[in-house]
């Protein structure tokens, strides 16, 4: 589960002064749910998934994530979270299955225990050709599939994406779309950020919009569109980030 | 902190470095062939630079001697110059390398010579160029042999022998063992390099395992597992450590083979010089020993500065400048006549420069020896903690 409290994350810029990441961002995710994070780039969205694990410290605010304090208990945090985003590299230098190993070991996990994982993984996510392929060798998809196995390799209760489909093909968002699904189904807490509205509307069972750094609504997608009034997402995203006669 | 995880750290970091071929190239391929290079390639240029100089019969042009054609006779049947008419623009000729020299005969001289009391002969070079100075040399040379023999004459006319002119000698004699003199014209030059070196080889590692990890992304992967920041910190900082100990030891490895080689093809060639080449082995141990802290604080101080740029173009933006202030006290501490003081003993570098310099040629100062290595430890410590505060800000981490 992940209970955010009146999550705030300030930045100070030389320049442009103080700048509020996040504003005071509340929201619960029950296990064997999606959670939408929906909104346009700068919004908030990385700022927040940050916070939830631990790489972010929030200038106020609390959150708990499977059950610990982000702050007071960051590496347990860590320990039952699987972090991927558009961001989250793979070492290049390294195989797919050194990549795992190597994050295995981080998280603790022992020689046999390990093993075990990999073989899993590599049967599940179908990896045996390129297991043991330099990541700086593989296609876009298989390294995508390595990275969703390095999340994975320790099991996690709880799945963070942040735009993962960022700058990917079609078939490989597919993929990563799928292999969201799969989480929630296997009872995983599952939060997703994306600024893609279709996305959102085929995966998520909560969405909430986040714009400014505030989360300016939130419910599921039947609930948002009988709240605006709209037909679709798009139209009540707009009608929500944007206050009536604004731009 | 859990060694485990730093184990794990270093082991992984360690794997990516040596499959980086820029690392490798800075860690192992110019350490093991910069001294080779220096010791045999330079010295080889130098010797047939040297050579083909002396080997050259230089143009000398003599002023002025019209009356005294038996010194210019003498000068031409030497063989060893060509001497050129008198031009009034000679000195020109001398800066452009038309000639190497010019040699101004007073008149009367050759008359005054035979009654003892000639006057000044001038000798002119362009100093600072090898040709000119070793043309002058050989004037020199000829004008020196000439007035003995004058003596030798004058006194033998009186009934006196030539002794009187010369009436004792003066005699040097070396008492140093080999390997001292070795090490007091090496001392100077191989902490210098060895410094240079163990600065080189943590350069690339610490940029790449910091401010690479940002730019390929993988530094938040990194971060978003369960691993304490300090245990992290610390396998990348021991990788970039093992980098610049490695360098070190390679261009040790590397400079005793050559040294080796150097003298045995020195005693091939019957040259007396092979003894010049040898070192003492326990002052190479005591500059391995004085290089280890010294390590740490610049592995340390590389990484904190890598950590904090956000590409690899800006990190060797930053650290470049860093090679210079690492060079500059080096070279003071290889300086002729800078001698160890408690208050030298406390500057970075240099304290670390000049104590091997003593070691190398046999002085081993142990208090300032202790002072040195306890300072630099301590501002290696203080560089370290540096580093894991520093990885700890994601101000840092996440600096955009």
């Amino acid at each position: 589960m992940i209970e955010a409290n009146l999550l705030t994350k300030v930045f100070r810029d030389g320049k442009r002064g103080e700048i509020r990441g996040a504003d005071s961002v509340s929201f619960r995710v029950e296990p064997g749910t999606i959670y939408g994070l929906l909104g346009a780039n700068g919004a908030g969205k990385t700022t927040t998934l940050r916070m939830l694990g631990t790489l972010l410290r929030p200038t106020s605010g609390s959150a708990k994530v499977a059950g610990h304090d982000v702050v007071a208990e960051p590496d347990l945090v860590r320990a039952n979270i699987g972090f991927l985003a558009a961001s989250t590299a793979l070492y290049a230098r390294l195989t797919a299955r050194e990549m795992i190993a190597y994050f295995g070991r981080l998280n603790g996990l022992d020689e046999p225990s390990l093993r075990r994982r990999i073989g899993i993984l590599s049967e599940e996510l179908d990896m045996g050709d390129f297991l043991d392929r330099r990541c700086d060798k593989l296609s876009t998809g298989m390294k995508q599939k390595t990275s969703i196995a390095r999340t994975l390799v320790h099991d996690p209760q709880v799945m963070i994406f942040d735009e993962p489909t960022l700058g990917l093909d079609v078939m490989t968002a597919r993929s990563i779309v799928q292999f969201v699904r799969e989480c929630r189904g296997r009872g995983k807490t599952v939060i997703y950020s994306t600024h893609v509205m279709s996305e959102a509307e085929k995966l998520c069972d909560v969405i909430g919009i986040i714009h400014e750094g505030a989360l300016r609504a939130e419910g599921t997608l039947a609930e948002l569109k009988a709240r605006t009034g709209e037909a679709d997402l798009e139209e009540c995203f707009v009608k929500i980030v944007v206050p009536e006669g604004g731009k | 902190m859990s060694w485990h995880t730093i184990g794990t750290v270093y082991a992984k970091e360690l794997r990516d470095t040596l499959r980086d071929r820029r690392t490798l190239i800075s860690m192992i391929v110019v350490p093991t062939l910069f001294m080779p290079v220096l010791i045999f390639g330079m010295g080889k240029a130098a010797s047939v630079i040297v050579s083909k100089a002396k080997a050259e019969v230089p143009r000398v042009m003599v002023i002025g001697g019209g009356d005294s054609p038996g010194i210019r006779t003498e000068l031409e049947k030497t063989g060893k110059f060509r001497l050129e008419k008198a031009l009034p623009n000679w000195k020109k000729l001398i800066a452009d390398k038309r000639i190497r020299a010019a040699v101004e005969i007073p008149e009367g001289f050759e008359k005054a010579l035979g009654e003892g009391a000639a006057p000044a002969v001038t000798l002119y070079d362009y100093q600072g160029e090898m040709k000119s100075g070793l043309a002058v040399e050989q004037l020199r040379g000829f004008f020196t042999g000439l007035r003995e023999r004058a003596t030798t004459r004058l006194l033998s006319e009186r009934g006196l022998p030539a002794t009187i002119a010369h009436p004792f000698e003066v005699k040097q004699e070396n008492v140093a063992p080999p390997e001292k003199v070795g090490g007091n014209l090496l001392g100077g030059i191989i902490p210098y390099f060895i410094i240079f070196l163990c600065l080189l080889g943590a350069m690339y590692p610490a940029m790449d395992l910091s401010a690479g990890e940002k730019e390929r992304g993988t530094m938040e992967t990194l971060l978003c597992c369960p691993a304490a920041r300090t245990d992290i910190v610390m396998g990348k900082f021991l990788v970039v450590l093992t980098g610049s100990l490695f360098a070190v030891l390679s261009s040790l490895a590397s400079l005793a083979a050559t040294l080796l080689l150097a003298a045995a093809s020195m005693r091939g060639a019957g040259g007396d010089g092979a003894g010049m080449l040898s070192i003492d082995p326990v002052g190479i141990l005591g500059v391995l020993a004085m290089i280890v802290p010294v390590a740490v604080l610049f592995s340390a101080v590389l990484f904190a500065i890598a950590l904090f740029a956000k590409s690899l173009k800006e990190a060797q933006s930053y650290l470049t400048p860093i090679t210079f202030l690492v060079i500059v006290p080096v070279a003071i501490g290889v300086l002729p006549g800078i001698d160890l003081n408690l208050r030298l003993a406390l500057i970075p570098i240099l304290n670390i420069s000049l104590v091997c310099k003593e070691m190398l040629s046999g002085v081993w100062h142990w208090g300032y020896i202790g002072v040195i290595f306890g300072s630099t430890a301590l501002y290696a410590g203080l560089a370290l903690a540096l580093c894991v505060k520093m990885f700890r800000s994601e101000g840092v981490i996440f600096r955009t």
